[in-house]
């Protein structure tokens, strides 16, 4: 069930919402929390799709504020404020308000936001798009328990990293750093199996995606060792290699899906990791609502101290590239295909050198 | 190992628990638990990234397979019964470890293979020699595949490798049985590998009775005889014993369902608070409150068995027990048994429990209904609350998992009138659409090594001990009362109640 309304007010939109719960025999409800989506038009359709997807494990009412871009000074002085109300087969398993301000009232976004919280149930802010730099600070975060922002989404993400290190406060947490539980989990899992001393790690995947950079903090934050980000072609990350005192420990996935773990003495093993939608991370996100210290942990340990792949310092890049052979006994596709990157890496240095 | 492991971190609650380098034998593996539950459960599992890289699934069974019709086995039964959607790579993660043995389960030479697969394994697949045996097989099969395993030296736990064994019911027909299956199973396992599997104790409603009961504070107050009325456990099933003809017929429902399922239930309703959520501790407090239940001193008053008889169960026209195929025409066997227990102990001296189970009923539910004494005075006239009930809880433990809050409310209208309503709450309202299947649960734990939520040789026989004098006095005296397929059961457990001026609820 679908309600339009123009030129309203919260109070309105509360009733509303009330009265389409009614119309369709649901009054009780038991939605677990607000999610509050702060997005452009252009973001909109896609974040409210991954929400309802999401909502299926955490039914919630949704709030899309969307901030209209007024045109001329005239718009920019009148405000006004319209809403769409959807309950039922329309709205997932909760309920959605997409609510469109014009003019001022889009710097008073919390004051259309406040009144349609669900009483007592935690509050979640997601910015897909343009996230404050100091989320907590912002007015409608300031409404929240749990910030969401996207540092995959900016322009310079390793900046922007930096940044939301300087205005962390608990609660606040990144899709770039919920896309790398998988591989947190798998090389926990790997470390499980092996009584060994990590003394390096490389991480490596493509360029512009923060969740390398965050992956690469929280090896370097746990385990206290040197950790070198590389650039590879992507997609998403690509390779995690730590070297230990008994051998390397590699998992590879070239191909965004299905990965292979090396670990020296021991058979290589395949294990799915795959690249998970924007849905399947906000509902991971929704799980826990309490701070994540560990995300703290890893952003604060600074993208700065991170060694750069690409800085040439060739003996320890050397070290990593043999270890990978070694590690791999059958080396069908990896060691073939490691000199040859190698080798086309260098040719252009080369050939400018030459120039 | 684990515990050194600089990436582990207890505040880190995004890494979920990873099972350790192990594999999974399932002995029996054609048969349809596997094939509905087992095999979904093993690709549920490693969709959700709980299993470990080179985890290995073994399948044994007499049935020619190579390797890869096993495969293709369990890739259909995954496409058909698993909970998540299908994908390729995760398929491909399973597939390196999966091994098919042929063989029987009195063959010297097939568990020899066994034994070499498992040593394959270790080797391509790195599952560092731990290994889980399932034993989906009938009950008359288990001392031979226990004697095996020993045998070929398949439970030996060598080098900080473990070896387990999880094990269905039924746990044995009576004290006797199952004390001798436990000899046998011992004398090879000791009790700290051996897990069985109540897949009640995996569902979710049934952990949740735990947070309902210690996690809050607004239940526990009135968790006992000052405020509760009566306690009613059911487990009603709709279908009838279909194909189950040769080992239903002998064992019935009481020894079916209440000797394991409901008497679980009783217990996690009605334990004292467990001093922490360890196995131990639970499993202590298990063992206490089953240990004061006490049966009613007239056993044909307060106890009833049935049959189902034919008729119409949901639209359907149904044939009665005694006509199914296979069954003895003179059977004594019961598809229905009520009971009625007490506790003896502070709390709950005087609050009877009823427990009740059958085939052949109105719909498939199972339920825990805490039902509350009326309020010691109302001040409203006795025309406003005539059709009140009593308060209470229902837990609902499948399927529609959830709680529902049962009170007192005023009719909307001038006149004072309350009636009861329903305050609900849906598992799948609140939570995920669909919480982790219970097999999926109880294969974590076993190849985690985690059991808490497995009975314990002492609960098996706890429970033994309250069910064999009831049997015997059923073996005893008379023959099991009729009930029409599609009802709520016998005229005669509606009287048992009426008798203590209670009524059954309609789940």
């Amino acid at each position: 069930m679908k309600t339009d309304l123009t030129d309203t007010t919260a109070s309105k939109i509360n009733k509303a919402l009330v009265k389409a719960r009614r119309a369709i025999g649901t009054p009780a409800v038991g939605m677990v929390l607000t999610l509050v989506i702060v997005t452009d038009e252009e973001n909109a359709y896609d974040a409210l799709k991954a929400a309802g997807d999401a909502s299926r494990e955490h039914p919630s009412r949704t709030l899309v504020v969307i901030r209209r871009v007024s045109r001329s000074p005239r718009d920019r002085t009148q405000s006004r404020l319209d809403a769409e109300v959807r309950v039922g087969a329309d709205a997932g398993t909760g309920e959605t308000v997409v609510l469109r301000l014009y003019g001022e009232v889009v710097d008073h976004a919390q004051s259309v936001v406040l009144p349609l919280l669900l009483p007592d149930a935690p509050v979640v802010v997601w910015w897909p798009v343009n996230a404050p730099l100091d989320p907590a600070n912002d007015p409608l975060g300031a409404l929240a328990q749990r910030r969401v922002t996207d540092t995959y989404a900016c322009e310079q993400p390793v900046k922007e990293l930096a940044a939301r290190a300087d205005a962390y406060t608990p609660g606040d947490t990144d899709l770039s750093w919920t896309r790398i539980t998988p591989w947190r989990s798998m090389l926990a899992a790997a470390l499980d199996q092996v009584a060994c001393q990590v003394q390096g790690v490389e991480v490596e995947g493509e360029e512009f995606n923060p969740s390398c950079e965050l992956l690469a903090m929280w090896l370097a934050d746990r385990l206290d060792v040197p950790v070198r980000r590389t650039r590879s072609a992507g997609p998403g990350l690509t390779a995690v290699r730590m070297d230990t005192d008994c051998g390397p420990i590699v998992l590879d996935r070239a191909d965004g899906s299905l990965a292979t773990l090396a670990i020296q003495g021991q058979p290589k093993r395949a294990v799915a990791l795959k690249r998970r939608d924007t849905a399947e991370l906000i509902a991971e996100e929704l799980r826990r609502l309490d701070p994540d210290d560990t995300y703290a942990s890893a952003l604060r340990y600074g993208v700065e101290r991170l060694k750069q792949g690409d800085g040439g310092d060739a003996p320890a890049k050397g070290e990593g590239r043999g270890g990978e052979r070694e590690a791999v006994p059958a080396p069908v596709e990896s060691a073939a295909k490691g000199p040859a990157a190698e080798a086309t890496e260098e040719a252009p240095v080369k050939k400018a050198a030459a120039k | 190992m684990s515990s050194s492991n600089p990436l582990r971190d207890p505040a880190d609650r995004r890494l979920p628990r990873i099972a350790g380098p192990s594999g999974l034998v399932i002995f029996g593996v054609t048969g349809d638990l596997s094939r509905k539950k087992l095999m979904p459960a093993v690709y549920d599992l490693a969709n959700r990234g709980l299993l470990p890289p080179g985890f290995s699934l073994v399948g044994f069974a007499r049935r020619e397979w190579a390797n890869e019709d096993f495969a293709q086995e369990v890739h259909d039964a995954v496409k058909e019964h698993a909970r998540t959607p299908f994908r390729e790579e995760v398929w491909q993660q399973l597939i390196q470890g999966m091994r098919f043995v042929q063989g029987t389960f009195d063959d010297d030479e097939s568990f020899e293979r066994l034994r070499g697969t498992i040593e394959e394994l270790d080797k391509a697949q790195g599952t560092g020699g731990n290994f889980a045996f399932y034993l989906s097989v009938p009950p008359r099969s288990f001392p031979v595949v226990i004697q095996q395993l020993k045998k070929h030296g398949l439970a030996d736990q060598t080098g900080g490798s473990w070896r387990r064994a999880v094990i269905e019911k039924p746990f044995g027909h009576d004290l006797k049985s199952a004390e001798e299956l436990n000899a046998i199973v011992h004398e090879v396992f000791a009790p700290d590998q051996v897990f069985r599997i109540d897949h009640y104790l995996g569902k979710e409603t049934v952990q949740n009775i735990l947070a309902l009961r210690f996690a809050n504070t607004m239940f526990e107050p009135i968790w006992n005889r000052s405020f509760v009325d009566h306690v009613q456990i059911t487990m009603a099933e709709d279908i009838g014993i279909g194909g189950r003809a040769g080992y239903y017929d002998g064992i019935g429902a009481a020894r079916d369902v209440i000797q394991n399922h409901l008497l679980q239930l009783l217990a996690l309703t009605a334990m004292e608070e467990p001093a922490s959520f360890d196995a131990d501790a639970l499993a202590a407090e298990k063992t206490k409150v089953l240990g004061a239940v006490r049966l009613p001193k007239d056993l044909g008053r307060d106890t009833v068995r049935a049959q189902y008889a034919a008729g119409w169960q949901g639209g359907a026209k149904v044939i009665g027990y005694l006509e199914e195929e296979g069954i003895d025409p003179s059977s004594k066997t019961d598809t229905y048994a009520a009971i009625k227990v007490g506790i003896d102990n502070r709390r709950w001296a005087g609050v009877p429990f009823y427990l009740r189970t059958g085939k052949r009923l109105g719909r498939r539910v199972t339920e825990i209904a805490v039902v509350f004494q009326r309020a010691p005075h109302s001040p409203f006239d006795t025309t406003a609350t005539e059709e009140l009930g009593q308060n209470a809880i229902v837990i609902r433990v499948q399927p529609d998992e959830g709680v529902t809050v049962r009170f007192g409310s005023k009719v909307p209208g001038t006149s004072m009138e309350i009636r009861d309503v329903s305050m609900d709450f849906a598992y799948g309202e609140s939570f995920t659409e669909s919480s982790p299947e219970a097999y999926e649960r109880l294969i974590l734990d076993v190849l985690l090594g985690d059991s808490n939520l497995f009975p314990r040789t002492e609960e098996v026989e706890l429970s033994w001990k309250i069910l064999d004098p009831i049997e015997e006095y059923w073996d005893a005296h008379g023959r099991p009362a009729r009930y029409q397929a599609g009802t709520w059961g016998p005229v005669e457990a509606d009287e048992m109640l009426e008798r203590d001026g209670r009524s059954w609820r309609r789940p």
